[in-house]
């Protein structure tokens, strides 16, 4: 194989690996912006959303019952934990939610191990269209197809923040919830909404991530949530384009790095670039400059 | 330094003194056998764990995810100091924990400055992908001993050191708090820009406080490594550092006693549930989030007088 084919091949990998970045990282950007609150079970939610898929297979469910099911279930649950553990802690300091959310993240790890057990479970890809062929370059299905449902559902949802009405509160209470109270806007069913749509996205990452990287276990989601908040981060986090952006960045440089440099200090370098990132420009690419006020 | 604070220090340093005597007594008649004297070893090294990590969490007001890195490269220095120095035993295992201590400490350091930019939710990422940095590297470090791990550390740690180490790091966290540098380290977690306002240096103060719990993070390594004697880069995850954090939250974030309680308890405790052993990190995810929900900020008032707790944590 050419030089210039393997990169291709390369950066084919890290559109898929990024695009799925870009799901997870649209989650917590979301939820960020609304909530002022680090979702560290954001992550784990993908996992939920793979188990539940994957239970449903194999109860010998189709896989698009399978697929609404899981999606459903991670609202719901996105839903029921905003409204248990952070709800709350709405005028709490920012330590004592960040710690809630490392508990519930641990919770929901610790829980699905002693559900399912430790060991990997394989997970029957059943995504099954011929590869597609360009010149040297195979894409298999798992690739082009994780791309195509990714890029729809950012149009999706930016088409939704921008234009309907739940969109616009949405934008409203990210801005000032105070205010948007006083504006008639239900505050509480908007965060909600949030932690709903968040989650979703969870889930369809879940589900495609699992696709492509066949056996899950309890703890799979802990890795690809911290790099998707990573993505957010470097995207500007609070910002819809930055965390697609910050998605595509992450799995590109997470490809280059695998294919070319050292996959063994894959994490390292990649866990450097955000620090670099963070202390450079702590806004991130497309993050506004936000003023300290008294 | 008042009255008060003095006659507080004779009462420590006796205490100290006091609890070594009498445990060191059941020791050496056998009381306690040497299962328990492993325990209390580890009690200890979880003691300095706790208090440290409660300088940065507690009382500067910042979340810290990568303790469990400090530890480590206090381990793997001061293991690779006391393997490969030709000293004495008496001489070489003080030089190993203070190289120890010292190299963690130049790592806060380093993790220090991103922090004096970023506050909040963007610090303890940093802190968690520092931790995960260092593992990476650790078992890529042939040098060490990769995956394999790192053998043959001479045992050098014994029920004294442990004791001492422990109560040194007590004793060196409550005279920090208690001084005009732990009551500026208060200030930057109450309000930032007021304490900036009246002219404390926050630069300076969140360093200090990054830089002393690191230290003594990689002192707590250097002991464990040699009580140990076996090294691996799989000890030091992510879930050490969330293990140290539950002790610290259970005991009270700003309050040492509390954290010295619960270091303690939540050693001793899954040793004698041990058949409930898997269900160790679920209880301690429960601990988190009902210590949080009980009471929004320092749970320390549901256990202990609130130490540095009056104002409570400043609203965000």
């Amino acid at each position: 194989m050419s030089g210039f084919s393997q990169f291709i091949m390369q950066f084919i990998n890290g559109l898929n690996i990024g695009s799925i970045y870009a799901l997870i990282a649209l989650g917590y950007t979301m939820v960020y912006g609304i909530a002022k609150l680090i979702n560290f079970a954001h992550g784990d939610i993908i996992m939920v959303g793979a188990y539940v898929s994957l239970i449903c297979l194999n109860a010998g469910l189709p896989w698009y019952l399978a697929c609404i099911i899981s999606i459903l279930s991670c609202s719901a649950f996105g839903v029921i934990m905003e409204k248990f553990a952070y709800k709350p802690l709405r005028n709490a300091s920012r330590i004592s939610l960040l710690i809630t959310a490392i508990g519930i993240s641990y919770l929901l790890e610790n829980a699905f191990q002693l559900i399912f057990t430790a060991n990997p479970k394989p997970y029957p890809s059943f995504i099954a269209l011929p590869a597609l062929k360009i010149g040297a370059v195979t894409i298999s299905a798992n690739y082009y197809i994780t791309f195509i449902i990714s890029v729809v559902l950012m149009v999706v949802l930016t088409l939704f923040i921008r234009n309907t009405n739940m969109g616009k509160a949405m934008r409203a209470v990210s801005e000032d919830a105070g205010a948007a109270r006083l504006m008639g806007i239900n505050v509480d069913n908007t965060i909600s909404l949030t932690f709903a749509i968040g989650s979703a996205l969870a889930a369809v990452a879940g589900i495609l991530y699992s696709n492509c990287y066949s056996p899950i276990n309890p703890t799979m989601g802990s890795l690809p949530g911290i790099k998707a908040f990573i993505a957010a981060g470097l995207g500007g986090i609070g910002s819809i384009p930055g965390a697609v952006l910050g998605g595509f960045f992450l799995g590109m440089i997470e490809a280059m790095v695998k294919a070319y440099i050292s996959s063994q200090l894959l994490d390292s370098i990649v866990f450097t670039v955000l620090i670099l990132m963070l202390v450079l420009k702590p806004a991130g690419i497309l993050g506004k400059d936000v003023r300290e006020k008294v | 330094m008042d009255q008060s604070f003095k006659k507080q220090l004779l009462i420590d340093f006796g205490t100290v003194l006091g609890s070594y005597a009498v445990l060191f007594a059941l020791q050496k008649s056998g009381v306690i056998n040497t299962y328990w004297q492993g325990i209390i070893l580890v009690v200890c090294i979880n003691v300095i764990l706790t208090v440290s990590l409660n300088v940065t969490s507690g009382f500067l007001g910042e979340l810290a995810l990568g303790h469990a890195g400090f530890m480590a490269i206090g381990a793997y220095l001061s293991a690779f100091i006391s393997k490969s120095l030709p000293l004495i035993p008496a001489l070489e295992f003080p030089v190993a924990i203070l190289i120890g201590g010292l190299s963690a400490m130049a790592a806060g350091y380093i993790v220090a400055i991103p922090t004096l930019r970023l506050r909040g939710d963007y610090l303890a990422i940093i802190t968690l992908a520092f931790g995960e940095i260092i593992r990476n590297i650790l078992k890529n470090l042939m040098l060490f001993g990769g995956t394999k791990g790192y053998p043959n550390i001479p045992a050098y740690t014994t029920f004294t050191w442990a004791f001492f180490g422990a109560a040194v790091c007590v004793l060196a966290a409550k005279s920090l708090i208690a001084s005009r540098h732990g009551r500026s380290i208060i200030s930057v977690r109450e309000d930032e820009i007021a304490a900036e306002a009246s002219g404390v240096n926050t630069n300076r103060y969140k360093i200090l406080a990054f830089v002393f719990s690191a230290f003594f993070a990689g002192v707590a390594g250097a002991l464990y490594a040699h009580y140990i004697r076996f090294l691996q880069p799989s000890v030091f995850t992510l879930d050490k550092s969330i293990e140290i954090l539950v002790m610290v939250v259970l005991g009270g974030m700003g309050s040492i006693r509390g954290s010295i309680i619960s270091a303690t308890v939540l050693t001793v405790l899954p040793e004698l549930l041990r058949s409930f052993s898997d269900y160790r990190m679920l209880m301690y995810s429960i601990v988190l989030i009902v210590m949080m929900l009980a009471k929004h900020s320092a749970s320390g008032k549901i256990m202990f007088r609130p130490a540095a707790d009056k104002t409570q944590e400043a609203e965000t």
